[in-house]
């Protein structure tokens, strides 16, 4: 039992982090994080609550994947990641109001994230809840990696900071590059980071 | 009658920021995966962002209303994100049975696209920015259809660039997603220009 687990357990990291890389493969899901990338600290709460969500949710619908009849199983797995989108507000809205602010609308959001819903479907519809669950975190490791850096990127270029504390250089002899905090600088910024990425892969997915 | 000529004036300039300088795809970045994938022809385009108008202005409504005559009198505001994806969910389907019924052809161009919208970040974000920034009902109509608009701007320019480029050669891993970002980032560029145009 537990040699047949271990093997799909590395294939389920693999395809998370990097093979099937839900942002620079699939380009799922940035709507609604992107937009927090200006700031490290932002990106980490936000990634965090997103793999939560994704971790926890796709693990309920492959629980529920039995009694759910199919034809209503969408609008099934959207309650089931409100409820859990509604838990990780309400949490932060007590524990750190200012942190809610500032994300704004954003946390709610992650109900409509592509990567969420993707991962319900197409994979926690038909597997175990266990695996669905690493599936899940996984994914939403694998997506927030490519986010923080990122917001590492644009906080460094753009204020000189790294989650508020001064960098070294950047913070003396660099001249602020605001446009990088401001909305363009997120789109070259991914737009980059997709270049580079997909210039290392093509030879590994011709094969 | 002074307060609600103010009131207006305040939902126009709400609808122009939305529009330009607070474009919700290129300042919020809602909305984008639509953008990437449907922006290859300008009529496609067209198709879908009429629909986010659409659906987008109404669905604003239907949520204030639900929002600040149900769910505000009840204290149950953390339930706000389950109400509009219900009613959301469900306006498009009456859209879609009303369409089918009355108006086929219609029904026919816009068909794929309504059911796409009920995925779209952007009516729901549009939603939940109405009730963070506390609008009035006017100016939530303004709102609603400002960004809506501002929407179809963004995908119409965007596959109108996205035709004229297919004849370019771009690096390979540019290709597709990359390059449509690039073109985001350089069209959020020149909406900035918009601002402190009407205030």
């Amino acid at each position: 039992m537990k040699t047949a687990s271990v093997k799909p357990m590395q294939e389920i990291l693999r395809d998370g982090l990097w093979k099937d890389n839900p942002i620079f493969r699939q380009i799922l899901g940035i709507c609604s994080t992107l937009a927090v990338t200006n700031l490290v600290l932002n990106t980490f709460v936000m990634c965090t609550a997103l793999t939560l969500v994704t971790a926890l949710s796709c693990w309920t619908v492959s629980l529920l994947r039995n009694w759910t009849p199919r034809n209503i199983r969408m609008m099934v797995q959207t309650l089931i990641i409100a409820f859990y989108v509604i838990i990780v507000d309400v949490v932060l809205k007590a524990y750190w109001p200012d942190m809610n602010r500032s994300l704004g609308p954003y946390v709610g959001l992650i109900i409509t994230n592509c990567i969420v819903m993707g991962r319900c479907e197409a994979f926690a519809g038909s597997n175990p809840p266990m695996s669905a669950f690493w599936d899940g975190f996984f994914n939403g490791l694998g997506y927030s990696a490519v986010l923080l850096v990122i917001a590492v990127i644009r906080e460094g270029l753009g204020m000189g900071t790294f989650c508020g504390w001064p960098l070294p250089y950047f913070s003396t002899h660099w001249d602020k590059w605001i446009i990088m905090v401001m909305p363009p600088g997120g789109f070259f910024v991914l737009a980059c980071v997709i270049w580079v990425c997909r210039s290392i892969r093509p030879r590994e997915v011709k094969k | 009658m002074n307060g609600l000529g103010a009131e207006i004036w305040q939902a126009v300039v709400v609808c122009f920021a939305a529009v330009f300088t607070n474009n919700i795809l290129l300042t919020t970045f809602l909305g984008m995966c639509p953008f990437t994938s449907v922006s290859r022809e300008v009529r496609t385009a067209a198709g879908l962002g009429g629909a986010v108008v659409f659906v987008m202005t109404f669905t604003c409504l239907l949520n204030w209303m639900a929002y600040h005559w149900i769910l505000v009198p009840l204290g149950l505001e953390f339930f706000r994100f389950i109400l509009f994806i219900i009613i959301i969910a469900a306006f498009v389907q009456v859209v879609e049975m009303i369409l089918d019924r009355f108006s086929p052809r219609l029904y026919q161009n816009l068909g794929i696209f309504l059911p796409l919208i009920t995925v779209n970040c952007a009516i729901l974000g549009a939603s939940l920015f109405m009730v963070i920034r506390e609008y009035s009902l006017i100016v939530t109509i303004g709102y609603g259809f400002g960004s809506g608009l501002g929407w179809l701007l963004a995908i119409l320019a965007m596959a109108g660039i996205r035709q004229r480029f297919s004849e370019s050669r771009v690096p390979a891993g540019l290709q597709g997603p990359g390059i449509t970002l690039i073109i985001a980032g350089l069209m959020a560029l020149a909406f900035i220009g918009f601002t402190g145009v009407l205030s």
